[in-house]
């Protein structure tokens, strides 16, 4: 059993809620749970009280990876300099009387 | 404190804030600024947790249905803002149960508006009327601090508060207009929780040993007197509406800054509270720490049922 566990809790299981269908589901907190059944549960009772929810997921903590803020500059540069991947890059007849 | 200069990550941490960047849990964050925010957030859980006890006290009592469905839904938002405010604190690295531990022990700190006992049914309205009218004003500052998880947890929780103070004032405003007892009712509860309502933003600045700090890394954006008086301000004039009188023989409208004056605070009171002195303080650590031992077998059964189940588990 690891540490968390032995604590009674249970590991940190991530809570991602969809507010009506079409929406993207968004993280909205944590809860502790022994297992996926019962993380759902607390995720229930604790962030849809209210009446604003098509769906849920629940995630363990441990299976999400994270870029780290700190790489931003060399992990994420990469896509600052390909201007030629936004619409503004390309001229139409108006832009040509610009020339 | 250190000097900025000196130390790199204090120093682009800074300079993030100044951008109005907010702060999330992988960033690389002063040591300091994640201790204050620690302190902050699980104070402020630990503050939801206990802040349950006075009102839940009177479930049983509600005069009616309608009042029992209230407050009952009112506790349990309770549970669950102590809740978002764990997770939010988990973020910085420090598990719940040992947050959970600090409040049991007595080491870590809460609200000392619920170290007050709740005497009678009207003083469960002036909870939700002032002792919620005074959390949302400091909540919708902190909405706006520099902490991701913080600001998201704020948001949630402001948005549900509005729902506890209403309930409290339509509780008020019944027994204001009700028998003349009632109106006495009333008028008693709000002599006993004026004065440690208006001690719940905290002494002004000068007293405060935390606030420089935590002005410069914008996780306060308004003095302790500035968020009082915008609470003073909103209250007076409801508790005209009602014709309650607010216990202040010094209350006055100042016509040149268009805002009400008070009289002293008694401080003395307020750190006495803090001190561990307030009326029920060891009554709510004890009832906090009954709760908690009761609940033990729910946890070991939980964790022996995970055991039995490992495809499940996480």
């Amino acid at each position: 059993m690891s540490g968390a566990a032995a604590s009674g809790e249970g590991p940190v299981w991530e809570v991602f809620v969809q507010e009506k269908a079409g929406d993207p589901h968004k993280h909205a907190g944590s809860v502790h749970a022994h297992d996926a059944e019962m993380a759902l549960q607390h995720a229930r009772d604790v962030y849809a009280r209210r009446g604003q929810v098509a769906s849920m997921w629940v995630v363990p903590h441990a299976a999400i990876s994270a870029s780290m803020p700190a790489d931003n500059a060399s992990f994420f540069d990469p896509a600052d300099d390909k201007i030629y991947r936004l619409p503004a890059h390309y001229l139409s007849p108006a832009s040509d009387r610009r020339r | 404190m250190t000097d900025p200069a000196a130390d790199p990550v204090l120093q682009a941490f800074e300079a993030r804030l100044a951008k109005g960047e907010k702060a999330e849990p992988k960033d690389r964050l002063p040591e300091r600024y994640r201790r204050q925010l620690v302190r902050m957030m699980s104070q402020h859980a630990h503050s939801e947790i206990v802040g349950m006890l006075p009102e839940a006290n009177w479930i049983t009592r509600a005069p009616s249905l309608r009042r029992k469905i209230g407050l009952l839904a009112k506790v349990q938002d309770e549970a669950g803002h102590g809740l978002y405010l764990y997770s939010a604190a988990e973020t910085l690295g420090v598990p719940r149960d040992e947050l959970i531990d600090q409040l049991l022990t007595g080491k870590a700190k809460y609200s000392n508006i619920f170290n007050y006992p709740t005497l009678t049914w009207a003083d469960i309205g002036m909870i939700g009327w002032l002792v919620d009218g005074a959390a949302i004003i400091n909540q919708s500052m902190l909405a706006k601090c520099s902490y991701g998880p913080y600001v998201r947890a704020m948001i949630r929780i402001c948005k549900e508060e509005s729902f506890h103070m209403r309930q409290g004032y339509e509780m008020v405003t019944a027994l204001a207009r009700g028998t003349p007892a009632q109106q006495a009712m009333a008028q008693e509860a709000l002599n006993r929780w004026w004065p440690p309502t208006l001690m719940m933003f905290g002494p002004p600045e000068e007293q405060s040993t935390n606030s420089e700090e935590l002005v410069r890394w914008k996780v306060k954006l308004k003095s302790n007197d500035e968020l009082r008086q915008t609470f003073v301000d909103q209250t007076v004039v409801q508790a005209q509406v009602l014709g309650l009188r607010i216990p202040d023989p010094d209350l006055r409208y100042d016509e040149d800054t268009k805002h009400w004056t008070i009289g002293p605070i008694d401080w003395q009171e307020f750190f006495a509270v803090i001190g561990g002195n307030g009326p029920c303080n060891r009554d709510r650590l004890r009832a906090r720490r009954e709760a908690h031992e009761d609940g033990a077998w729910v946890r070991a059964a939980a964790a022996a049922h995970a055991a039995k189940n490992p495809q499940v588990n996480a």
